[in-house]
């Protein structure tokens, strides 16, 4: 195990650096670059802007910028953002937990009611049930979110005024039960899309666990149906589900761009465009390595999980 | 076959009733058993007039039986107004090819058939009892209980999750039989009961850690755990080694002998039902054609089709082929030494697991002869099939083909001579490309080696009539044909090339007998034809023994015994070789059995 584990933990650091490097790379090729901005300001000269890109080091040959970023980022220095200059991780982690609590609750929504309608679905095959399912899942997957969460603020905020159109509380409130109200219609919106996928994923996994022999072996000796699905069929179907858990892993913590944004909630999501939008490159790459680290460390887990889940892996 | 002792066990079964063996269960700490036979009995009102009809020393009748098929399926039935009685005390074997509805029946008297496939006529009388049309918690009573079952594939059958003992539990734990503590002391001793190794610690292993035969013994474990009355075995050593399918033959019949047990076992191969069975029922396309004891069905089988199955079982010869051009021994292929070792693992962390394959092999092969490479999986036999073809690079050791060593040569220096050396794919359904034409599946080599596309398709409706498709063939697709005739596309793809060496990798395992006897003769009557020279790997020494001017054993990537089927077969010098000639079933090679009537 602990061989496993040094081996994937160095493939994880060479994918970090591999990706870092094609993240620093384009955003500098972006048009304008970082200081395109002051270009606009009719008070900032031609040799206030080089002053600038002097001072923030951004006139010194790429490879020695990026070096110099990777070193600081090992040692903990994200770097500053261009727009506060409040340091990365602290602009990161304002806005951490908005979407650990959005993304976090569609995504457990999501998982616990997915996998029911894929069992549901998959011994229930053909069923009404199962076609209905189908069809509302075609339809969450074909129509895009940010359509849902506009249907959704039009009849639930505007026509029955049951919840806010967006924001993760009201100022000066800021109760549980104030950001429950807010939480509902967003997270709501988001696990629709979750819901879809991981239920034909689980539809899937549960109808192939269904048709193993092992199956047929629990029913010759006498297994009642409902400890052969919870004992022999849940369990195997779930194995390939821990590689999808661990892929939707980053982005509870990444968030959601487009609902975020139609719900102006405070999250990652909204702050990756924002800081796109100010050519704020430093927050920008922060996001960028942290999503990457995240994924690496998903996978990680969903691998380790296994492992631990089964005994072909565990003792193989 | 005869079995003196089994009148005795039929007379001690007469006096022994069911609910006392039950009593025996109890004795040794099952516990308290709410279900046991005698309650069955008053579960259904009609058993006592049921019992009148069926004597009292039948275990299983079944009775005009017909399970019918969704509409649209080949045939209307799956099986047809089948009757047999398995009697007590005695191993029923349903012999059949593949589509001859054993597997069907099997499930319906286990009432295990999928949704589709309804019992639509008939009984089935289990103990006395008819279980069609009885409800699905009372047949999951019976279930394991009663009448238990063990499947082909020992290791799709086990959970991968769940350990032995778990499994083992289970079946008692279904039926509220014991305690969790009684459970498992019984499951410690199923293990011991079905000979394997350290019970204890095999209580705790998880399935994918067992051998073939292993996994297929705690599936016998496991149908054993609540003494049932009947045990069906779905084809139980098809998909074993040999010696390994020799070793569960006799554990089945021994506990079968103990216990008293009834056995209805479903196979495809008469030498099994030659070591087994007491009563054989003959089965094709749904039907029962023939059926009696054992002996009467071996030795003078009265309906056709039996007689052409039996004829169509390969024996050991014993005689050698009478070879081509005997004064023609030009040496088309000689390997020298040749080794492939697998390394899996990484090398840099944690352990490796290296296996040596293929380890120091030689042989020599005359133009026109087939040699024959036998051995069990995991002897090396498929690996040395890659490397003669260059599929795999060896390590080391040298293969000269007609003079000259293609062992080292790169991919593009051996390319121009990859016509000459073709193979022949065990499983005729994955060889073939699905959405390819017969037609193009056969062109497609040769005209990427330069042959117009014309002169191909030629060549290649010429070669379809001469493995005995009709030419229209060329046209049609893959999946229009049954596997016998995949098979021919397999070997007339390999033809194309008018190659100088055939490889066949297990080329005819994967075929029911009667067509397996017929691709070998059409085997032989190529190689008589063209003079290409043959390497036919199998795991089937009979099969072997049909084909082969000689035969060599492998055994952990050696050849241990190389020499005429003559020699193997009937004065095999290595003890591997005499445990291998030992284990194949029904045959005695000292006396090689006539019993096959030719029609």
């Amino acid at each position: 195990m602990s061989a496993f584990l040094l081996n994937r933990f160095s493939q994880s650091i060479v994918l970090l650096v591999i990706v870092s490097i094609i993240g620093f790379t384009v955003l500098n090729f972006m048009p304008g670059g970082p200081l395109a901005q002051f270009g606009l300001d009719p008070g900032m000269t031609q040799k206030d802007i080089a002053r600038l890109a002097e001072q923030l080091g951004l006139n010194r040959p790429l490879w020695l910028q990026y070096l110099d970023w990777a070193w600081r980022l090992i040692q903990g220095d994200w770097g500053h953002s261009f727009r506060d200059g409040s340091s990365v991780l602290a602009v990161i982690g304002r806005h951490l937990l908005a979407t650990l609590l959005l993304m976090g609750t569609s995504t457990a929504l999501a998982i616990a009611v997915g996998t029911w309608i894929g069992i549901r679905g998959a011994t229930h095959r053909y069923s009404l049930f199962d076609y209905c399912a189908t069809i509302c899942a075609m339809v969450a997957l074909s129509v895009p979110t940010f359509w849902f969460g506009l249907i959704g603020i039009y009849i639930f905020t505007l026509k029955l005024g049951w919840v806010p159109a967006g924001n993760m509380y009201t100022i000066g409130d800021g109760s549980v039960m104030d950001y429950l109200h807010h939480l509902i219609l967003p997270s709501l919106v988001l696990s629709l899309v979750h819901v879809a996928i991981w239920s034909r994923y689980m539809r899937t996994a549960t109808l192939d666990a269904l048709s193993q022999d092992f199956v047929k072996t629990a029913r010759a000796k006498g297994v009642s149906e409902r400890r052969i699905l919870l004992k022999h069929v849940v369990g195997n179907a779930l194995l390939p589900m821990i590689t999808l858990a661990g892929m939707q892993l980053p982005s509870i913590l990444t968030g959601a761009l487009v609902t975020e944004t139609v719900f102006t909630w405070p999250g990652m999501g909204r702050l990756f465009l924002d800081s796109l939008g100010y050519s704020d490159y430093p927050v920008v790459m922060g996001l960028l390595i942290f999503s990457a680290i995240l994924v690496v460390l998903g996978n990680l887990i969903a691998d380790i999980v296994i492992a631990i889940v089964d005994p072909r892996i565990r003792l193989g | 076959m005869s079995q003196p002792p089994m009148k005795e066990w039929q007379v001690e079964r007469q006096i022994v009733d069911l609910s006392k063996e039950r009593g025996n269960a109890k004795s040794r700490g099952l516990g308290p058993q709410p279900h046991d036979l005698t309650s069955l009995k008053g579960d259904f009102p009609m058993a006592s007039d049921v019992q009148a009809a069926a004597p009292a020393d039948v275990a299983l009748s079944v009775r005009d039986l017909s399970v019918s098929l969704p509409e649209g399926m080949e045939r209307a039935y799956a099986v047809e107004d089948i009757s047999f009685d398995l009697k007590r005390g005695q191993i029923l074997c349903i012999i059949g090819e593949s589509g001859s509805g054993k597997s069907v029946t099997a499930n319906a008297i286990m009432g295990l058939l999928p949704k589709a496939i309804r019992v639509s006529s008939g009984a089935i009388q289990l103990n006395g009892t008819n279980i069609v049309g009885l409800s699905l918690d009372k047949l999951r009573s019976l279930r394991g209980r009663v009448v238990s079952m063990i499947f082909q594939d020992p290791l799709s059958a086990l959970n991968p999750l769940m350990t032995v003992g778990a499994q083992i539990e289970e079946v008692m734990a279904a039926h509220d039989v014991g305690t969790p503590k009684s459970r498992r002391s019984r499951a410690i001793d199923l293990l011991i009961e079905v000979g394997l190794p350290e019970p204890q610690l095999m209580y705790h292993q998880y399935p994918f850690r067992l051998s073939g035969g292993q996994r297929q013994r705690v599936m016998i474990a496991m149908a054993l755990a609540l003494e049932p009355a009947i045990l069906i075995a779905d084809e139980p050593t098809t998909a074993l080694d040999v010696t390994t399918q020799a070793q569960i033959l006799q554990l089945i019949r021994d506990i079968q002998r103990r216990k008293g047990m009834s056995v209805m076992f479903i196979t495809h191969d008469f030498g099994v039902v030659a070591e087994i069975a007491d009563y054989v029922v003959v089965m094709e396309k749904g039907h029962c054609v023939e059926q009696g004891s054992a002996e009467q069905v071996l030795k003078s089988p009265s309906h056709l089709y039996t007689r052409r199955l039996i004829a169509a079982v390969p024996h050991l010869t014993g005689k050698d082929r009478i070879a081509l051009r005997p004064a023609d021994r030009t040496s088309i292929l000689k390997v020298e030494c040749l080794a492939k070792t697998y390394r899996s693992g990484s090398s840099l962390f944690g352990r490796q697991r290296i296996v040596a394959a293929v380890n120091g092999v030689t042989f020599d092969l005359a133009s026109g002869r087939t040699l024959g490479v036998v051995g069990e999986s995991g002897s090396g036999k498929s690996s040395l099939g890659r490397l003669l073809i260059k599929l795999l690079d060896c390590d080391s050791g040298s293969i000269l083909f007609e003079g000259r060593d293609i062992a080292a040569l790169s991919e593009a220096e051996f390319r121009p001579l990859r016509p000459k050396i073709q193979m022949i794919f065990q499983d005729p359904f994955a060889s073939l490309n699905p959405r390819s034409t017969v037609g193009q599946i056969l062109t497609v080599g040769p005209v990427a080696h330069g042959m117009s596309c014309g002169e191909a398709a030629e060549r290649a409706r010429e070669l379809l009539s001469h493995v005995g498709l009709d030419s229209g063939a060329f046209d049609r697709y893959p999946h229009e044909f049954s596997g016998g005739q995949r098979q021919r596309i397999g070997i007339a793809r390999a033809l194309m090339f008018k190659p100088k060496l055939l490889i066949a990798d297990e080329a005819v395992s994967a075929l029911d007998v009667s067509i397996q006897a017929q691709i070998l003769k059409l085997l032989d009557q190529i190689q008589r034809e063209t003079g290409v020279s043959m390497i036919f790997i199998t795991h089937d020494l009979r099969v072997a023994s049909q084909i082969c001017d000689e035969i060599a054993v492998m055994h952990r990537g050696h050849i241990v015994e190389h020499g005429p089927p003559s020699q193997i077969f009937l004065d095999p010098k290595s003890t591997y070789t005499r445990e291998l000639v030992a284990a194949i079933p029904g045959e005695q090679p000292a006396n090689a059995p006539q019993h096959a009537a030719n029609p």
